[in-house]
């Protein structure tokens, strides 16, 4: 049980690359963090800094209120689930799990209880005797999880620990690692870059892009008020609609010249984004004009069934568009469909990407 | 996979022509002269080859029954166990040491391999001329160090060096070998011994070494046929089969009795002989070594 503070955490490769720059993330005892961003964004490597197994180049790591800079792996209390498991190979699932005990000279009979204990939580207690390559791919995954957490660690760091599983799995996986999470109540840091794992899992969500933290806070907030287009078109499936926008002396303009309504939106000089999420669309009958809402005309350009749903892909304004509705869509490609936009669902980034 | 096929060709003679030319390299150069051996081995001629009796198992009876022979079966266990385990071990330290080298890796390697490209006999030379007691450089200094070094006298030293000279040669080829199979070994497996809290050396026996073992046991079998028979050249070069026959290895016996005492049949013997340890060592290898090793 432990809090986890990063401060201005930096790390430079050579002497030019800065691949994580200057992140501050302070996580509650008992917390699952969630840090989240496209492949090289330095998620992985700032996970990796906090077990210890790469060097911090500036700042500081707390774990526990407790610098650990300069601690090794093995005496920062944690423990990490890797992405390939990197189970022993050789090793029985029984000594893959007491392994980090009998390292630290634990005796026989507690090493005995707790690799039973783990192995009753996690349903493994039939497989002790298996050895990895005997395993499915869900079940390599629990012994991984239970080599963390037999040995009660002050944090537990996940690193991709599902994208090696299929999809269905992956979703049961989830909800197993966010229930046992909950049930030990131990501090966690959790890398992925699936937006989905990321929104259902996190107490605290961390986007990242380019080694900087976009936006830190809770996944919901996040999705409502995404800080910036980065995160809103990160976060969410499928990705939040950009419009660019620009205002001239009669109203607004779209890119490929079409004029919208204003509607009190007060558009900076240097042009802007308006954001809309694609089920927060409404589809107008007529075309009529949508009382306190942003009427857009949509040119179908396809649609996806996808069972409960439909996806309509379209054009507005000369940019791709996405609208999702609910059971069937009756529209067909090349209908021009007038969508509504309601104020309060309308999300508005300055040039520089920013949220207005 | 059980819905794995085989590929069949359509023409019934294709596949033998392919194999052909291995099979035809395989009779040439294996069966036929162990066949020769075969044969010899229960006939006795004379030097001239003018007459050829044939005396059964009488040649092997002789042999085995000879304590020159018996003393070339100790030297060879001595040398092989001796060559297999230094040449094993060092090129491991090396691969090892070599695995953590970030700059210039490529180079070390290079540098490493080397060695193998240079020809038994060659090597021989080498060291005999670096460790010659009457004019090579390394034995001088040996000597000014106040050890009395004489391998032409003392057949301890004379066996000192050629076990020398026999594994630094295979050092490269297993150093090669364990490369190859350290990188195999994901960094993850490292990464996570060493948040068990398992020490650099700890995580080295109980992690890498174990996982190395396939390599290992492969090299074990390469490296225990390479002394028993590739090292002739060094052993010829160097000591001879001397002094006193405290270097005569069998694959030298076999050699000095049939092209130097022209003993045809006795030599044939010791080859046959010779023939069934490797395959008898080969067999145990894999059947008890084998077992223990943990193909990942």
């Amino acid at each position: 049980m432990a809090n986890v503070e990063l401060t201005n955490v930096r790390k430079v490769y050579g002497s030019s690359v800065e691949a994580v720059k200057g992140i501050n993330i302070a996580i509650e005892d008992g917390a699952l963090c969630v840090l989240v961003g496209p492949s090289g964004c330095g998620k992985s490597t700032l996970l990796r800094m906090i077990a210890g197994l790469e060097s911090i180049t500036d700042g500081t790591v707390k774990i526990d209120d407790k610098v650990v800079n300069e601690l090794g792996p093995a005496e920062r209390d944690i423990a990490m689930v890797f992405q390939n498991y990197a189970l022993y190979p050789h090793m029985k699932v029984y000594d893959n799990m007491a392994y980090g005990l009998r390292n630290r000279g634990m005796p026989k009979d507690q090493i005995d209880k707790r690799v039973k204990d783990a192995a009753q939580i996690l349903e493994l207690t039939q497989l002790l005797e298996r050895r990895p390559k005997e395993l499915s791919g869900g079940q390599r995954q629990r012994v991984a999880m239970g080599r963390a957490i037999v040995r009660s660690p002050k944090v537990f760091l996940f690193d991709e620990p599902l994208s090696n599983l299929d999809a269905k799995l992956r979703g049961q996986m989830r909800v197993e690692i966010k229930n046992l999470q909950r049930q030990l109540g131990v501090t966690s840091v959790y890398v992925t870059h699936d937006q989905l794992e990321a929104m259902t899992l996190a107490d605290i969500l961390v986007v990242m892009n380019a080694g900087s933290v976009e936006q830190i806070g809770a996944p919901l907030d996040i999705y409502e008020k995404p800080a910036s287009t980065f995160v809103a078109s990160f976060i969410g499936a499928p990705p939040m609609n950009l419009v660019p926008v620009k205002a001239d002396h009669s109203g607004l303009v779209l890119k490929d010249g079409t004029r919208i309504g204003a509607e009190g939106l007060s558009i900076p000089a240097t042009g802007a984004l308006i954001g809309f999420r694609p089920e927060d669309l409404e589809v107008s009958a007529g075309t009529d004009t949508h009382i306190g809402g942003l009427a857009l005309d949509l040119k179908v350009l396809g649609v996806e069934p996808v069972g409960a749903e439909s996806y309509v892909y379209g054009i507005i304004g000369g940019e791709r568009v996405v609208v999702r509705v609910p059971g069937r869509s009756t529209s067909n490609s090349d209908d021009q469909l007038r969508v509504i936009v309601p104020k309060q669902k309308l999300h508005l980034f300055g040039a520089d990407g920013k949220r207005i | 996979m059980a819905s794995s096929t085989r590929v069949t060709f359509p023409n019934k003679f294709l596949p033998y022509l392919l194999l052909a030319p291995q099979l035809a390299i395989t009779a040439i150069f294996f069966y036929w002269p162990a066949s020769q051996a075969i044969y010899q081995s229960v006939l006795r001629e004379d030097p001239f080859g003018l007459s050829t009796q044939f005396v059964g198992l009488d040649n092997f009876r002789r042999v085995l029954g000879d304590p020159n022979y018996l003393n070339s079966l100790q030297v060879t266990v001595i040398f092989s166990v001796a060559t297999a385990l230094i040449a094993m071990a060092l090129a491991l330290l090396l691969a090892v040491m070599a695995d953590k080298v970030i700059r210039g890796k490529g180079i070390y390697r290079t540098l490493l391999i080397w060695p193998y490209a240079v020809a038994p006999a060659i090597a021989g030379m080498l060291w005999l001329f670096l460790f010659n007691p009457s004019m090579g450089t390394l034995a001088h200094l040996v000597r000014s160090a106040g050890y009395n070094w004489d391998p032409l006298l003392n057949g301890d030293q004379a066996m000192v060096l050629i076990v020398s000279a026999a594994a630094w040669k295979q050092i490269s080829y297993n150093f090669l070998f364990f490369v190859a199979g350290l990188q195999s070994i994901p960094k993850s497996l490292i990464e996570a011994a060493a948040i068990d809290g398992a020490g650099e050396t700890k995580r080295f026996w109980t992690i890498v070494f174990p996982l190395l073992a396939p390599t290992t046991f492969f090299l074990l079998v390469v490296n225990t046929v390479y002394a028993f028979f590739d090292t002739f050249g060094i052993i010829h070069a160097v000591t001879g089969g001397g002094p006193g026959k405290a270097t005569e290895t069998l694959v030298y016996k076999v050699y000095n009795d049939g092209f130097v005492n022209l003993i045809l049949g006795d030599s044939a013997a010791q080859s046959v002989i010779l023939m069934i340890i490797v395959i008898g060592l080969t067999a145990i290898q894999f059947r008890y070594v084998e077992r223990k090793v943990h193909y990942g």
